[in-house]
């Protein structure tokens, strides 16, 4: 499956090892979250990436102490119309601080990748013909938001009090 | 009211262009239905029994004369020539075909309208008291507030996925005129004992299969501090609301499986873990740069009594009756609303033609400031006319049928559409609303019945509000056949409460009879004209109307 990462295809160098999965395995991994949080140690000392894949119920506030760790953080949304994940990306985003890789995988489709990219993804396992196309198309469709999210971009309030006040200065 | 700038107009433009690329990707079939069906909705989109429903937003029920121009305009062009306003103060078309929608979504922009998040499972259109900015007892006019909410919710990344639909009302009045406890976020503004304005949050009301009044999670909370309280509830029931049942989805049931007291904790605790940086900013210029849109019309220093009203109302009894039942007090002398019931027993509740569209908006434009406000008893109001100007507007509503003099009656009941459009409905609403009506109208009766509040739904989900009408009326389906069966004692005011199922279901033929039965025990039995009947149903129980009601002729 295409990833794509802040909207370019990108080679794939993760894999997600099962909760009984041998870790002596090389490579990059993501872990469930119990499992992490049951194997911290063992999982750092692989000398490997390391990340965490957070089911839609997980608390991702439970990783705030190992966030400078991890590489990646995968997000699970097993069907579209499940927003828990939008929540679990603002918070790591915005309250927790990460910085890392956030990955939106699952169910992850076109009509949802603006919102998801609002809300801190910037990676998506995104089953396309054309993934670049159809994701700069997605996100092309709207250019001003209310909302401050982890994008960072400025609201149409912010912009409005700016504007105003430049009217103010320049009176 | 409030007029839309560059950044407006672009979402809501761009909105537009989205779902025309969204239909196009539909009909070509690269979009599944599957995968198209939570896009369409949340433009408003059903598929109903016979034909594509279209919901078009009206924010907190405000329309001047050339939004309804417009909305006329789209009933003749697209439908069938008219419309269906809701108790969500929006308004329905019924016919819409797909391939069309994408224009007249076109057509609402043009006049700064659209159909944004009137379904789906997320925040909906945000409503509010029809007598915003008219009503003497309210302590601000809240519709700012509203659009500002309306803002802050449209096209919001992190809740477009919600567990389930989700429903804010707002009032600034003691007397509820928005039914805000039956909705999932309750805003009442009031002021803390510091004189400061402020809001208290009720979460966890709703109608449906399982009813529920709000319950209060903060007693006040300053507007600075509004949109991220709203935040923080939003997360929590992102979060836990369930999604392993959709009928157990809506934040009521959250609230309630938690407790209200451990719900509230939650939303505290979300709400103090917030970082400086995830607070909402919402500058005060932009707050006022909103509210000066809803600034007071200017408005003339007139008495407070018009002779031309007086004499009018001692020649004409027609005329009488009609200001009686239909004219609401105003904060400005020799001023009045004017309720305009959609409501007369040859026609569905609230439905409107285009003409009469174009004869409400005329009226608007000339005599209410070119103001205009759907009412969630689906009904119009013109909120600002002056007492002299009362009789021409009469005179104009009776031209157009529409000066049906039975606001706030048992005949001004609010009713879903029922069997004869949707197609979640177990049974017909409009018919057996109309047979109601038929047998309770006319000016003796229904005059000396005085306010009841009588509300009938189709199904259980209760788009026609039976659980919080003093008389509710809910059609199931029982192997095949319609029955109806009746509730007592909901309400929607600030007193809210659920109706209790007085017992078995009745035929369809059956209602009205009964119902005149419930109501002649009523007359008979309260104290005073005065007492109404829901304060009669109060004082004496259920028990004399549920025989009443199943005492046969």
């Amino acid at each position: 499956m295409p990833l794509l990462k802040n909207g370019r295809l990108a080679e794939d160098a993760w894999a997600f090892a099962p909760d009984d999965a041998d870790l002596a395995v090389g490579g990059c991994i993501t872990v469930s979250l119990s499992r992490f949080l049951a194997e911290t140690d063992a999982l750092t000392a692989r000398n490997e990436g390391i990340g965490v894949r957070l089911a839609p119920a997980d608390d991702p506030s439970l990783l705030s102490d190992h966030l400078d760790r991890l590489q990646l953080i995968e997000v699970e949304f097993p069907k579209y119309v499940d927003g828990r994940g939008y929540s679990i990306a603002q918070l790591l985003r915005r309250r927790l601080g990460y910085s890392g890789e956030l990955r939106a995988v699952g169910q992850v489709l076109r009509d949802q990748l603006a919102y998801m990219t609002r809300c801190g993804f910037d990676a998506l396992m995104f089953e396309t013909s054309d993934a670049e196309a159809g994701y700069a198309a997605a996100l092309a469709e709207f250019s001003e938001a209310y909302q401050a999210t982890a994008d960072g971009r400025a609201t149409v309030f912010e912009k409005r009090a700016r504007a105003s006040r430049t009217a103010e200065d320049q009176s | 009211m409030y007029r839309y700038d560059e950044f407006d107009e672009t979402l809501v433009r761009e909105r537009a262009a989205q779902f025309r690329g969204q239909v196009t990707r539909r009909l070509s079939g690269e979009l599944k239905e599957d995968h198209f069906k939570p896009l369409r909705l949340m433009n408003g989109v059903y598929l109903q029994l016979h034909a594509y429903m279209l919901r078009v937003a009206i924010p907190y029920g405000q329309l001047d004369s050339r939004k309804m121009r417009q909305l006329a305009m789209i009933a003749d062009r697209w439908d069938k020539g008219y419309g269906h306003f809701t108790t969500r103060q929006n308004i329905q078309y019924n016919w819409v075909a797909l391939a069309d929608m994408p224009d007249v979504l076109d057509a609402l922009a043009d006049v700064q309208m659209h159909a944004i998040q009137t379904s789906g499972n997320c925040i909906r259109n945000v409503t509010s008291d029809h007598l915003a900015g008219a009503a003497a007892d309210e302590i601000e006019d809240p519709r700012p507030w509203c659009e500002i909410i309306r803002q802050w919710s449209t096209f919001h990344p992190e809740f477009s996925y919600l567990p389930r639909k989700f429903k804010i009302a707002v009032t600034a009045a003691e007397p509820d005129r928005a039914a805000v406890k039956v909705h999932d976020i309750g805003l009442i503004l009031k002021r803390n004992a510091a004189g400061e304005a402020g809001f208290e949050v009720l979460v966890g009301g709703g109608q449906g299969r399982t009813p529920h009044v709000a319950v209060t999670v903060r007693d006040w909370i300053s507007k600075a501090q509004l949109l991220d309280y709203l935040e923080a509830v939003m997360r929590v029931y992102n979060r836990y609301g369930r999604r392993d049942n959709k009928f157990k989805a809506r934040i009521k049931i959250l609230v309630n499986e938690l407790g209200p007291a451990e719900f509230a904790r939650q939303v505290e605790d979300e709400f103090a873990a917030q970082t400086d940086a995830e607070k909402v900013v919402l500058p005060q210029s932009e707050i006022d740069r909103i509210a000066a849109y809803f600034a007071p019309p200017p408005f003339e220093r007139l008495a407070a009594e018009s002779e031309a009203f007086s004499a009018r109302l001692a020649a004409d009894e027609a005329f009488a009756r009609w200001a009686r039942t239909n004219l609401r007090a105003h904060k400005q002398p020799g001023y009045t609303a004017v309720h305009i019931s959609l409501k007369d027993a040859s026609i569905a509740p609230g439905d409107v033609t285009s003409e009469q569209m174009r004869a409400v908006a005329d009226l608007a434009e000339r005599y209410s400031f070119d103001d205009l406000r759907v009412a969630h008893e689906q009904d119009l109001v013109l909120p600002h006319v002056k007492l002299d100007d009362v009789l021409a507007v009469y005179d104009a509503l009776k031209a157009a049928k529409l000066a049906n003099a039975n606001a706030g009656l048992i005949t001004d009941l609010i009713a879903c559409p029922g069997l004869d459009y949707c197609n979640l409905a177990n049974a017909r609403s409009i018919s057996v609303a109309n047979a109601i009506q038929t047998a309770f109208s006319g000016p003796g009766l229904e005059d000396e019945i005085g306010p009841l509040h009588l509300n009938i739904s189709g199904c259980i989900n209760a788009c026609g509000h039976h659980h919080v009408g003093h008389i509710g009326v809910l059609g199931v389906d029982k192997k095949g056949e319609e029955f109806y069966q009746i509730t007592f004692g909901g309400r929607a005011d600030e007193k809210a409460a659920i109706g209790e199922i007085a017992g078995p279901g009745l035929r369809h033929e059956e209602v009205a009879p009964a119902l005149r039965r419930v109501v002649d025990r009523y007359l008979a039995l309260r104290s005073a004209p005065s007492e109404k009947f829901i304060d009669a149903l109060t004082r004496l129980g259920s028990d004399p109307f549920k025989e009443a009601l199943y005492a046969s002729a």
